[in-house]
């Protein structure tokens, strides 16, 4: 098997880079040249894992599903991400970004959002730090993750809405894109998943490795052995997922099984399954698989959860997915709500509409046994009870 | 010789550039528009690729885009258009897109196409210098085509430098920080940074770009680069005027003053 590892130009294989206008040039460049040495610091690992430790509340605990374990007849481990501050696994990001942009002697946070949880972590560690914020978040989003909108601007964030396109993910994403351009001395983009120009896959695939890290340690305590059979997480953009494969990506013992939204069916017209729809592209600085017309217009993806309704993945995981190392599995809105439901009434955990896709995955793929998988269980989900009601009424 | 090296041979200032997007209003309004322009007088003319996701443009070329992509633009029609205007048109064009698009459409079939429609040159913003060296900069020279690359007040002299050794036609100056259509009038700051990148002595010409709209920018600009290159401010002309012709005469008529 070839080593896993992004090179210096930013590219996992084929995909990858820094696809971006003159106007962000110089931020970037600034980023790629300094960000492995300021995080390798000393003082920045401190910083970084004192917060993650004691305001983040890490290590997050790796925890045996026994019921759902004797349901499916196989040993089932959750990566609770779902219990770090704020709700989701976004923060490790976040408090990584933000030590560098303090570095860097930035004063003024950027950052898009779809479902509103790395928002939500942006404007936690903002309002850690004492630095102005603004959330760029889709119209659409902004109606129907309302409990996020509010916690942001409690925590003294400016959220500014999307108007253009879908008014989702995808398009708060070139809103902040041109909010960057237009400032580009004093501010810092925090983008929250493992996409954008290079660095930043590999910068948030590092700060979210946290996650696999832990994992080793965890299993070898609960099984003896500090690697799964299968790793199994949902993928928007794919940063939770990056987090939780990471430590294993050059590791051929483990599955790693990347969970995407198909929405109303793949063949609906109203789906987000990259690894399916989309062909190689360019989307938001990377060169990866995107969903796209023939004439290259990218294409308006579908998902009930915000937080995977993104027609992009990041180019690590099309790289995976493209060589075979990564497995994709698809899962409706429908059966997503469904595992959601069983989670929250087997084992007492109501998880986040994205995570709950990953759950939806144990339907769909085959394991033996004695078996051990792991499920980044993202974050909770308190954010989504609106439309988790709506589908326990019907 | 291509066209853009031509004209920058004959006439060294006050260069018109005018951007606009193809298939906006209407979509069969490409040929007339790059018509009315040449016919007007405007030196060279960009004709803008309409895109979903334009990252580099503000509001007002994003809405065109979206409107032209609606209208049924598509790029077979699109390289369609440009033959057709090729018969009755001389001025040189540029086509400015992303490089999705050309990814998407196939980069070879792009270049064929562009030559059948005698384009003379290519703005594509998000094309890093580095695989445009590694991967594409042999094919377009052998095409014949002019590249041109972006500069702003934050680039390097050493990366002006090399974007004048990779550009060839003319280097597209970003009058400053921002996207397209953001601001209007020039600061004193932004007279510094012009007389800066005058003062280097660059190989290519120099064009000056974003929040240029009218005759006082447009003559500030003149003043010290080749010319100018104008684009919110036309299209949002046309979005205001009823005929494209008579709104191009008369804002081609108010920039020259």
């Amino acid at each position: 098997m070839k080593t896993i590892a992004v090179d210096e130009h930013g590219y996992y294989g084929d995909f990858g880079g820094a696809y971006i206008p003159e106007m962000l040039y110089p931020n970037v460049e600034e980023l790629r040249q300094t960000y492995l040495s300021m995080m390798q610091e000393e003082k920045f690992q401190r910083d970084f894992q004192h917060l993650l430790r004691d305001y983040v509340g890490r290590p997050t605990p790796l925890y045996l599903a026994k019921r759902l374990s004797e349901r499916y007849g196989v040993t089932i481990y959750l990566k609770r991400e779902d219990l770090n501050h704020t709700g989701a696994h976004k923060i490790n990001n976040t408090i990584g970004q933000i030590l560098l942009a303090q570095r860097l002697g930035k004063k003024r946070i950027i950052a898009e959002t779809g479902a509103g949880q790395h928002g939500v972590a942006t404007a936690t560690v903002c309002a850690l730090m004492g630095v102005e914020c603004i959330v760029y978040m889709g119209e659409v989003d902004i109606a129907r993750q309302a409990p996020n909108v509010a916690r942001m601007r409690m925590l003294g964030a400016e959220v500014r809405p999307a108007m253009s396109g879908s008014r989702t993910l995808k398009d708060a994403t070139n809103e902040a894109i041109r909010d960057w351009i237009n400032n580009p001395t004093d501010t810092h983009y925090i983008i929250g998943s493992v996409v954008g120009p290079h660095p930043y896959p590999d910068m948030v695939a590092r700060f979210q490795s946290v996650i696999s890290e832990e994992m080793r340690y965890q299993l070898e305590e609960h099984t003896g052995r500090d690697y799964p059979d299968a790793v199994i997480a949902c993928v928007g953009g794919g940063s939770n997922a990056a987090g939780a494969f990471y430590h294993y990506l050059n590791d051929e013992r483990v599955r790693l099984i990347a969970v995407e939204a198909a929405g109303l069916g793949i063949d609906s017209g109203e789906s987000a399954a990259t690894s399916v729809l989309g062909t190689e592209g360019v989307i938001h600085g990377s060169r990866t698989l995107l969903m796209q017309t023939e004439d290259g217009q990218i294409i308006e993806p579908y998902s009930i959860s915000a937080g995977l309704d993104y027609p992009g993945i990041g180019p690590m995981h099309a790289h995976l997915i493209k060589t075979g190392r990564a497995e994709a599995i698809h899962v409706t809105d429908e059966e997503a709500l469904k595992a959601a439901l069983d989670v929250s009434r087997t084992e007492g955990i109501i998880p986040a509409l994205e995570t709950a896709h990953a759950f939806s995955a144990l339907d769909k793929m085959k394991y033996n046994a004695d078996d051990v998988l792991v499920i980044c269980l993202s974050g909770r989900g308190d954010k989504d009870l609106d439309t988790y009601m709506k589908y326990l009424d019907r | 010789m291509n066209r853009i090296k031509q004209l920058f041979q004959n006439k060294q200032e006050h260069i018109l550039n005018i951007y606009f997007t193809a298939g906006y209003p209407q979509k069969e309004d490409t040929v007339t528009i790059i018509k009315a322009l040449a016919a007007a007088g405007v030196d060279l003319i960009e004709v803008g690729m309409p895109y979903s996701d334009p990252l580099a443009d503000g509001p007002t070329i994003q809405e065109s885009g979206t409107q032209a992509l609606r209208n049924g633009l598509t790029m077979p029609l699109l390289f369609e258009q440009l033959r057709a205007a090729r018969q009755s048109v001389d001025i040189p064009l540029v086509l400015m897109g992303y490089f999705n698009q050309v990814l998407q459409y196939g980069f070879d079939r792009f270049l064929a196409d562009c030559l059948k429609a005698e384009i003379d040159g290519l703005i594509l913003p998000d094309l890093p210098l580095y695989e445009y060296e590694q991967h594409y900069q042999k094919k377009i020279e052998t095409a014949g085509l002019s590249m041109s690359f972006l500069i702003t007040p934050q680039t390097t002299d050493d990366r002006i430098k090399k974007v004048d050794e990779l550009s060839d036609g003319f280097i597209y100056m970003v009058s400053s920080a921002a996207i397209t259509g953001a601001k209007s009038g020039i600061s004193d700051q932004q007279i510094t940074y012009f007389e800066r990148i005058a003062a280097m002595d660059l190989h290519n010409p120099r064009l000056i770009g974003f929040g240029i709209s009218d005759h006082e920018t447009y003559a500030t600009a003149c003043k010290y680069a080749a010319g100018a290159i104008i684009g919110s401010a036309y299209i949002k002309a046309l979005a205001a005027g009823d005929d494209v012709t008579t709104t191009t005469n008369q804002f081609v008529a108010m920039v020259r003053g």
